[in-house]
């Protein structure tokens, strides 16, 4: 009876786990074959559940790539994401081995600045940004838009360093300084190689944060500057075609690659530390 | 302990300094590229110079008007130059705006006012503007002109918290139907709260679930909890589209099983349902990851030790189990409540009119009405409540453990 019961139990915490399971993952999954679908509906048309080759179609994908708009938001997004990733990697890994120091005094007082951030509401800090930059002549430019969201992937780079910096033996610097290397040499040679997995995680992150912002890209960004996830929000807002499943489609490829690449750096700086 | 920094010894005067010079580079960043935007923003919502710089002089003879009683002649010739001269500088525009917010109709008042005057030379100025526009026999305008003109102003924090300042100095509540800003935040708090709940009832089991497996089936089913994670946010709304609309894939779904009949589709999205699956769906692994990280560090043995000293399943979760995971459950959910509250983007574009937050009326106002101030006022209000419960969090739990994704 007792068993029985626990049995009963079990099934149901393992079913409910499934739902919640299914829940996460299957609304980013059903996007993927219906972005190949030949008409511009949102649902799987008869021909496509019956495998008819011709209810399935490339075109959304052609359309994408002839699109100039969306072929400049790609490198837009490219080269916004890239150079604030630049940004936020340096002086986050710099600022991540200050604050592995004991002798820093402040130490909760400056990580809550730094981590702000990644807690202050998006609108908020792009309403700010927006009267900021604009007083100060940068309104509509890349650099305004770079140094935002710089700074909303810095704190990502500096908990993920921070956190790699926690494993990090300390005794390495000192025998390589009792083997006479400066602490330049030091850090080329022999901290940043240990720490380099947590760097690149920090980077992959601050990358991802700025390839989907689109809150501080609508408050700044000109037509010139358009991203991707602004051509998203464009395209969600005035005519939804089945074109945004081929971008969700190519941007799920890529998150799933970010994450795979992250996981395997984890575990690797795990195994290696 | 000596940190991975501190070189060669060195006193710890220069190991601090070194310290200090490593974090100083990124310490400048964020106060110039983000705490400075914010300033600014705080800034504007409590200083306002248009009407000010416009009208320098009306203002100044306006000290000493009792509120009540029309001012006199003087006045009218003042205003009636000051109004010609803002048209020439083309900052009449700006300053009708504003002083429509106090009083509505008195924009297009004051443009043809500026219009017509130009025709006329002299006085007596009263009698021709009253002509012109009869507002300008109603003590209110004079009211919205001497209100606005004030540099520096509680008037937006007044509005943004459903108040008014009348002209005998005295604050009181916005008639009924003009409260809406304390609703929406009341409402804001409310989803919040709710979505709050919902992650932990969905992410309480899956984080236990995981942190009970093996390490290479916790690795996978982190993979599954971080896949929506990694994905753009912009994606899983589109996603949440496609699935909940009149039209769409679950729709579809249950005419074909036929639970529901063709003409009576559920409206899951573009209302208040769209919002709070949608930002679930977003949030719930904000949840799972510092619940996962507290429970992978319960040994499972007690519970097998609560067993074998007779405890029921439940009595040993409520006694053993859940008190231990008490601090996860307390990063998620404050977690969750602090980002949903200041959630922008999916209830903008699958919130229909009754899903929308706070945020949104932000951005209204910053796009739209362009009233700058009141935006200001309720992003100042926002930040409030967000720092404050910042600050609650790194109380408790520090802030370093916001780690993600880890």
């Amino acid at each position: 009876m007792g068993a029985a019961r626990l049995n009963l139990g079990r099934i149901a915490y393992l079913g409910f786990c499934t739902i919640v399971f299914v829940f996460l993952v299957a609304p980013i999954i059903v996007i993927v074959p219906l972005s190949f679908n030949a008409e511009p509906y949102f649902t799987f048309t008869e021909g496509m559940l019956r495998l008819d080759p011709d209810a399935w179609s490339l075109r959304w994908y052609r359309e994408i790539i002839q699109s100039e708009a969306w072929v400049r938001s790609l490198v837009n997004s490219m080269f916004i994401g890239v150079s604030a990733t630049v940004l936020a990697t340096v002086l986050g890994t710099v600022a991540a081995l200050g604050l592995a120091s004991s002798a820093i005094p402040a130490r909760r007082a400056i990580m809550g600045v730094i981590i702000s951030p990644m807690v202050t509401p998006v609108i908020i800090a792009a309403a700010g940004m927006f009267f900021f930059y604009s007083g100060l002549g940068l309104g509509q430019t890349y650099v305004s838009i770079i140094l935002a969201h710089a700074a909303l992937g810095v704190p990502f780079v500096v908990v993920t360093v921070t956190a790699t910096l926690a494993g990090y033996d300390p005794n390495f610097n000192n025998a390589a300084a009792s083997l006479g290397a400066g602490p330049w040499t030091i850090f080329r040679r022999v901290q940043f190689p240990l720490i380099s997995p947590g760097v690149i995680s920090g980077a992959l992150f601050a990358f991802a944060v700025s390839f989907d912002e689109v809150v501080v890209v609508l408050f700044m960004a000109g037509v010139e500057q358009r991203t991707i996830p602004r051509q998203m929000w464009s395209g969600i807002r005035e005519q939804i075609s089945p074109a945004i499943l081929a971008v969700a489609t190519f941007l799920v490829v890529f998150a799933v690659l970010l994450l795979l690449t992250v996981n395997w750096l984890r575990r690797r700086g795990e195994g290696g530390a | 302990m000596a940190g991975p920094i501190k070189l060669s010894g060195g006193s710890g005067y220069r190991a601090k300094l070194r310290a200090l010079g490593l974090v100083a580079p990124l310490l400048i960043f964020i106060v110039v590229t983000f705490v400075a935007p914010l300033g600014t923003m705080l800034v504007r919502s409590v200083y306002d110079p248009v009407v000010a710089d416009a009208f320098p002089e009306t203002l100044e003879l306006l000290d000493d008007w009792d509120g009540l009683a029309l001012p006199p002649e003087a006045v009218y010739a003042m205003v009636a130059r000051e109004i010609k001269r803002a048209g020439d500088e083309r900052t009449l525009g700006q300053v009708a705006s504003r002083v429509n917010r106090v009083q509505g109709g008195l924009r297009s008042a004051i443009t043809r006012t500026e219009r017509e005057l130009r025709e006329i030379e002299q006085g007596p100025w009263r009698e021709s503007m009253t002509t012109i526009d009869s507002v300008w026999a109603d003590s209110a305008v004079w009211y919205a002109i001497k209100t606005t003109g004030e540099r520096f102003t509680a008037r937006h924090y007044w509005n943004a918290l459903d108040l008014q300042s009348l002209p005998d100095g005295s604050v009181v509540r916005q008639p009924e139907d003009r409260r809406i800003y304390l609703r929406l935040l009341w409402r804001t708090l409310m989803i919040s709260g709710l979505i709050t709940v919902l992650c932990l009832i969905l992410g309480y089991p899956i984080a236990h679930l995981i942190a009970c497996s093996s390490p290479s089936r916790a690795n996978l089913l982190l993979i599954l909890v971080l896949v929506p994670f990694w994905t753009s946010l912009l994606v899983r709304t589109t996603a949440w589209i496609v699935l909940l609309q009149t039209q769409g894939v679950l729709n579809e779904f249950l005419v074909t099983i036929g639970l529901i009949s063709d003409g009576g589709r559920l409206a899951m999205i573009y209302n208040m349902t769209g919002t709070i699956v949608a930002m679930t769906h977003v949030l719930l692994p904000f949840m799972v990851l510092p619940l996962y990280s507290v429970m992978s560090s319960i040994p499972s043995t007690q519970m097998d030790a609560a067993a074998s000293l007779g405890a029921t399943p439940v009595q040993a979760f409520l006694r053993v189990y859940w008190p231990q995971s008490l601090p996860g459950v307390g990063a998620g959910a404050l977690l969750v409540f602090i980002l949903a509250i200041g959630y922008y983007i999916t209830p903008a574009l699958v919130g229909g009119s009754d899903g929308q937050l706070i945020s949104n009326m932000i951005a209204y106002h910053m796009q739209t009405s362009l009233n700058w101030g009141l935006a200001a006022a309720l992003g100042g209000v926002l930040l409030l409540i967000v720092l404050v419960l910042y600050a609650v969090y790194e109380r408790l739990l520090g802030v370093e453990k916001i780690g993600l994704g880890g």
